[in-house]
């Protein structure tokens, strides 16, 4: 039986409260904004519970706002057995985003939280093995913030050459 | 034909009796002639046998996703052919896909069409480079060859088409760049009446291969839960058995238009689930694909290819995730914009992402012959892991 | 060998004053030269134009076509490009035997063609234990990849090096094992006797002698591609793993000595099995009176025999994929062993029940091959037609270079 995500709020707010917002958003888009404490605990219960059965963590992100002030991760769940969606959103303060993992409940989950570590910075609490993905392990900052600045150089190597359209 | 050799060797050795050995830490580098693209594994092995097989990526980083919050809607279409050169015309469409969804943008129907046609001719293009590889990794050259061949063929077909060979820039938001070129329709059967009996010819010659199916048998197993834990997709996911396909479950674009069957494995030799399971699912969507192509040619209607799209595109502030069964499975778009004309956040998730993150889990206790056959097998692209 | 140089010494040819002795050394030594220099490493060579032009018909290419008539020549290019290679030896690899290496490989292969014999009188030494010396010398080459993958210092080639001992020193056994039903037949181990005691007609080559030498034929073909490294056991050179395998940090012309002992090996293949199996050099004419013909015809026919089984090694080569080490080493010791062991039992019993042999079975297993063989070319015919090529398409002409149309 899919669910739209009224539904899935009110099977979530019954358990959690105010824990969980209001859909936001139209359609499949419709998004639940969850505090970030709570995620982990909504998680499973999307998982396991069989009327909701989010068996498959479809995609992870995170989102930089910095005029806002928050980081969002944003998670998009599916069902195979119900055929249904939902999209979870977690805003973490920008200074120091901390968010429990969700790995545990999905294996997905491990690298795309790993990736969101590296790139913007957010700390996975109880994470197996929160490094760095795609960036060397030695990288200063956050690349996908949008206050990044890049390092003049890296080991010596300048990240940037002169313009080769010469006035 | 077990390990039951080894298994002995290996346990004489916790149980303190015989030869002191330790493992050999071996590095499978960026560079290597099969890791599919610059990806490195850290191998630690006993001899032949491997305890782990820890993947190191991020030497393709190209930071696609930070560009396209630099160059706006429309300029960031020839970025998107890099994401998976392999495959392009997916990731065109993808993106085409969430701009319009966010704008609210109708497409005409010709216009699906062609992207239909493309996307099948690229599905084709991938899975013949797909095959070909992991003959190769295998050890047979000669399917390889066989398959260039054909990629020959379609090469010369998406250059009549868009103009390029690999990194196709076809497609536009509210449509495609160009209609499809006159006779182009009767090439496209000749190519496909002289390709159909060539799935054929492939499977004889190396599908049912004695030593060919030897190495794929039972290596690898994945199982269906565990290949929706970890969110496995499109070849290597029906290859457990799981029959979901975004053009049949979550249609977009024409398909519904279309009849065609979704091919799942079916544990032929060894179990469901091993590498053998995925390669041979890639081999009958070949044969889907032409059903679709000729369906679509046959069904395609007169009108325009492109709607009307401001030069200066500002779909309005919103979020939206758009997913679309690319050669290496379900390829989910989630594109945030903030009203004006550059994207706030794009964020690709690509089917080879999910299966390189299997590879630490599904490679203990196999041999290192047999991580070549699993890599090629999962379908990995470097491209498409690292964005 | 010897009756000639008796013939040249009687007939004046040679200076008379020289003890005898030193006439045969020195005619060894020469015509060892002739045969080093102007047979084997031109074979290698060739073999190498031959597979690539092969290789590129079987994948629907045109094979190397730009150096020499039809890319002839390619070969010379190629040797004299790694003459001119730089000789890169890695700082931390133990320099004396990583030089070493090639030239141990090299020298394990090309001591094989002193008991090759090349037709009835030409042959550098007729040594009474001949098929045993080939055994004993390709020994060599365990030795020396063994060598080359340790001194690399490289994880990979160690790995290729010892799946290349593995393998090598495995497949002895089968290898040997059906040599032995072969040498019982003929009670004597020198070349030219296994070859005196066949015929010039198939049904008198002891490949057809009994059911038990027709299955040892298999055996000792598969084992000898598996101790020539070729696939399907290519495994200690496996390109899609471990880059070249033992000879990954090898450049210029060591490479090529790796390579060429390789290739050259495929005849030395060939050789072998056309000696114990195929009748060797024998033809249906006696031709007393005329030496040089009948050497000549010998030559001819035991050349076309061998390089039949090279162009098979490289039809398998490009047809098959590779196999693991596991299974290689179960299809070893689980399977061609006791094949190996039953073919060498049924021959000792067959040659007791029956001292002379049995017409009959050869010819029964004569026209079973050959009947096998017309199936064959009858389904090659059929598949050509069911493809739909038309003459005008299809070329048998194995240098076709020009305007190949799909």
């Amino acid at each position: 039986m899919p669910l739209d995500a009224a539904g899935v709020h009110a099977r979530l707010t019954a358990r959690f409260g105010d824990a969980v917002g209001a859909p936001a958003g139209t359609g499949r888009d419709a998004a639940l904004t969850v505090v970030p404490e709570r995620i982990a605990e909504v998680c499973t219960l999307l998982r396991d519970d069989p009327d909701l059965a989010f068996d498959c963590l479809s995609n992870l992100s995170g989102v930089d706002y910095p005029k806002a002030g928050h980081i969002q991760v944003v998670y998009h769940l599916f069902s195979y057995r119900h055929r249904h969606w939902i999209v979870l959103k977690v805003n973490a303060n920008r200074d120091d985003p901390v968010v429990p993992t969700v790995s545990t409940v999905w294996s997905h989950a491990n690298w795309e939280e790993r990736e969101v570590f590296d790139l913007l910075g957010v700390r996975f609490t109880g994470h197996p093995d929160l490094r760095r993905l795609l960036m060397p392990e030695d990288w200063p900052g956050h690349p996908l913030r949008k206050d990044f600045v890049e390092p003049e150089e890296y080991h010596g190597i300048a990240t940037s050459r002169e313009s080769l359209l010469k006035a | 034909m077990g390990l039951a050799g080894f298994e002995v060797e290996i346990q004489r050795q916790q149980n303190g009796g015989g030869v002191v050995t330790e493992d050999m830490t071996l590095n499978m580098g960026p560079q290597h002639p099969s890791t599919h693209g610059v990806l490195r594994f850290v191998v630690r092995a006993d001899g032949e046998v491997m305890k782990s097989a820890i993947p190191d990526i991020g030497y393709l980083h190209r930071s696609i996703e930070k560009i396209a919050e630099k160059v706006g809607w429309h300029g960031f279409l020839p970025y998107t052919d890099r994401v998976d050169y392999v495959a392009a015309m997916f990731c065109n469409h993808g993106w085409c896909m969430a701009a319009e969804k966010l704008a609210g943008l109708e497409v005409p129907k010709r216009a699906e069409y062609c992207r239909v046609i493309a996307d099948e001719l690229c599905r084709l293009h991938s899975h013949l480079l797909s095959v070909g590889t992991m003959a190769m990794d295998i050890g047979a050259f000669t399917p390889f060859t066989h398959a260039i061949r054909e990629r020959e063929y379609l090469n010369d077909l998406f250059e009549e088409l868009c103009g390029a060979r690999l990194t196709f820039h076809y497609m536009r938001i509210g449509g495609v760049g160009w209609d499809l070129p006159p006779g182009f329709d009767e090439k496209v059967t000749a190519f496909l009446d002289r390709f159909e009996p060539m799935v054929e010819e492939y499977n004889r010659l190396i599908s049912y291969n004695k030593i060919f199916t030897e190495r794929l048998a039972n290596v690898a197993v994945i199982s269906a839960a565990e290949a929706i834990d970890y969110h496995l997709v499109g070849p290597n996911l029906r290859g457990s058995g799981v029959r979901y396909d975004v053009r049949r479950d979550d249609p977009y674009s024409v398909y519904p238009e279309l009849d065609f069957e979704i091919p799942v494995g079916r544990g032929e030799v060894g179990t469901l689930g091993d590498s053998f399971d995925r390669y041979i699912v890639r081999m009958d969507e070949m044969k889907q694909s032409c059903r679709i192509i000729r369906q679509a040619l046959r069904q395609i209607p007169k009108g325009p290819v492109i709607a009307k799209v401001p030069r200066n595109f500002k779909p309005p502030a919103g979020d939206t995730y758009v997913r679309l069964e690319s050669a290496r499975g379900d390829m989910g778009w989630y594109v945030v914009s903030d009203g004006t004309a550059f994207p706030h956040r794009c964020k690709i998730r690509t089917g080879s992402f999910t299966g390189i993150s299997i590879i630490e889990k599904v490679s203990r206790d196999l041999m290192i012959a047999d991580l070549v056959a699993v890599i090629a097998s999962l379908d990995l692209v470097a491209p498409e892991i690292d964005r | 060998m010897q009756e000639l140089v008796d013939g040249l010494i009687k007939s004046g040819a040679a200076p008379a004053g020289v003890p005898a002795w030193l006439h045969y050394l020195s005619a060894m030594l020469l015509f060892g030269g002739i045969v080093v220099f102007g047979f084997v490493l031109p074979i290698a060579g060739i073999t190498t134009w031959v597979e690539r032009r092969v290789m590129g018909r079987m994948q629907s290419r045109i094979g190397p076509n730009r150096v020499g008539p039809a890319g002839f020549l390619q070969w010379l290019a190629d040797g004299l490009k790694n003459l001119l290679k730089e000789d890169i030896i890695p700082r931390a690899s133990d320099a004396a035997l990583f030089k070493l290496a090639p030239y141990v490989v090299i020298a394990g292969f090309v001591a094989t063609f002193a008991v090759l014999p090349f037709s009835g009188n030409l042959i550098i030494a007729d040594m009474n234990v001949g098929i045993l010396y080939v055994t004993s010398v390709t020994a060599l080459v365990v030795v020396g990849i063994l060598m080359a993958g340790w001194a690399s210092n490289n994880k990979w080639s160690l790995l290729g090096g010892i799946r290349s001992a593995a393998q090598i020193v495995s497949y002895e056994i089968p290898a040997g094992l059906s040599i032995f039903p072969i040498v019982a037949l003929t009670g004597t181990l020198s070349m030219q006797g296994i070859i005196a005691h066949q015929g010039p007609h198939p049904w008198q080559w002891f490949l057809f002698d009994n059911p038990f030498t027709f299955l040892a034929f298999f055996v000792f073909f598969v084992s000898a591609l598996a101790e020539g490294n070729r696939t399907p056991f290519d495994l200690p050179e496996a390109e899609s793993e471990l880059v070249a395998g033992f000879a990954t940090e090898y450049s210029g012309m060591r490479n090529l000595l790796f390579f060429m002992a390789e290739w050259g090996n495929l005849y030395v293949i060939g050789a072998i099995v056309t000696t114990l199996f195929l009748g060797g050099w024998q033809i249906p004419w006696a031709l007393d009176g005329q030496p040089v013909l009948r050497n000549l015809l010998q030559f001819g026919l035991f050349f076309a025999k061998s390089y039949f089984f090279v162009f098979l090694a490289i039809w398998l080569r490009w047809t098959l994929p590779r196999v693991r080490v596991d299974q290689m080493m179960t299809m070893c010791w689980k399977y061609l062993v006791p094949m190996a062991l039953v073919n060498l039992l049924g021959t000792a019993v067959w040659m007791l029940v029956f001292p002379n042999g049995v017409p009959l079975v050869r010819w029964v297993l004569t026209a079973l091959t050959g009947l096998a063989l017309v199936m064959f070319f009858w389904r090659v015919r059929f598949h050509v037609r069911a493809a739909g090529y038309g003459r005008a398409q299809l070329s048998f002409n194995p240098l076709a270079t020009t305007r190949v149309r799909w």
